[in-house]
């Protein structure tokens, strides 16, 4: 049970995070370079060190390791996704909703809802070099975003009463009426122009890439219960 | 009878442990990659972390 499990969320994982990974590299990942060159040169003294890579890293074209790192995050962060969607899957499973590859696509963008759409309604999609609320409260609020969110969608897809959808209602919305922790004044190094194509493109790749994530562990999810019934027949 | 229930009882509970350690392995990897500043950790997942909308410095 636990091997089947942990085998089909890791394939579609990992397949989804490498799909996720190109899109990233060709679509986002200019516009960050381009992003970090203005976070860069709006860095006044010298001594100012830019976050994350430094800045002659930075400077240098294409960098290998770099993308590297991020094909390799990108396949773990997608890996941790389908863990949870799989396991959520096999929850529903458990109660009596059955789980295809079609319905996999749902779950997919249920997932992309809850863990990507839904902190960014009210924290936003940040390109580097921009004003930003203390990291740890926006983190806190990040978790709870989600964990209210999936329990609001939750709610919606398999609460059959008016009570459950009430809940829903109230879960999905909260986090944003209490709000996301915000700076004390805004600035941005990157011109608004760029942030504004980033962060949909973000959230488009995000969505494409949780459906393929869904699509493939509800698939693995009904070919491992075929297995299983055929082992036990 | 009791035997039944008693298997039918495990299995359930066998099923529902492995559902937990899926999700909390699935959480665990989430938080890891995503969240945690440890400085190597941070620019190694850095540019992952932009593109998924994790808040990252």
């Amino acid at each position: 049970m636990l091997s089947r499990l942990l085998t089909g969320a890791l394939l579609a994982g990992a397949a989804a995070g490498l799909v996720a990974a190109v899109l990233q590299l060709v679509l986002l990942q200019p516009l960050l370079i381009e992003a970090e060159a203005y976070e860069i040169a709006s860095i006044p003294a010298a001594g100012g060190e830019a976050h994350g890579h430094g800045a002659t890293e930075i400077a240098a074209g294409i960098d290998l390791a770099r993308n590297g790192l991020t094909i390799l995050f990108s396949i773990l962060i997608y890996a941790g996704y389908a863990l949870i969607l799989t396991a959520l899957m096999a929850l529903a499973e458990s109660r009596g909703h059955a789980v295809t590859a079609r319905a996999g696509l749902l779950w997919g963008a249920a997932g992309f809802v809850a863990v990507q759409l839904a902190p960014a309604v009210s924290l936003g999609v940040a390109l580097p070099g921009g004003a930003a609320a203390d990291i740890a409260m926006r983190q806190v609020w990040w978790i709870a975003c989600v964990a209210a969110t999936g329990l609001g969608l939750w709610c919606l897809a398999f609460g059959a009463s008016a009570r459950a959808w009430g809940a829903a209602i109230v879960l999905v919305l909260g986090p944003h009426l209490i709000g996301a922790p915000q700076p004390e004044s805004y600035w941005s190094a990157a011109p608004a122009e760029l942030a504004s194509v980033f962060a949909p493109r973000a959230l488009g790749i995000g969505l494409f890439a949780w459906m393929v994530t869904g699509a493939l562990a509800g698939y693995l999810r009904t070919r491992s219960e075929t297995a299983a019934e055929t082992r036990a027949a | 009878m009791t035997q039944a229930l008693t298997a039918l009882r495990d299995t359930s509970v066998s099923h529902l442990a492995a559902i937990a350690l899926t999700f909390a392995l699935g959480a665990g990897i989430v938080f890891v990659a995503g969240h945690v500043q440890a400085a190597a950790l941070h620019d190694a997942a850095h540019d992952m972390r932009h593109a998924t909308g994790f808040p990252c410095h």
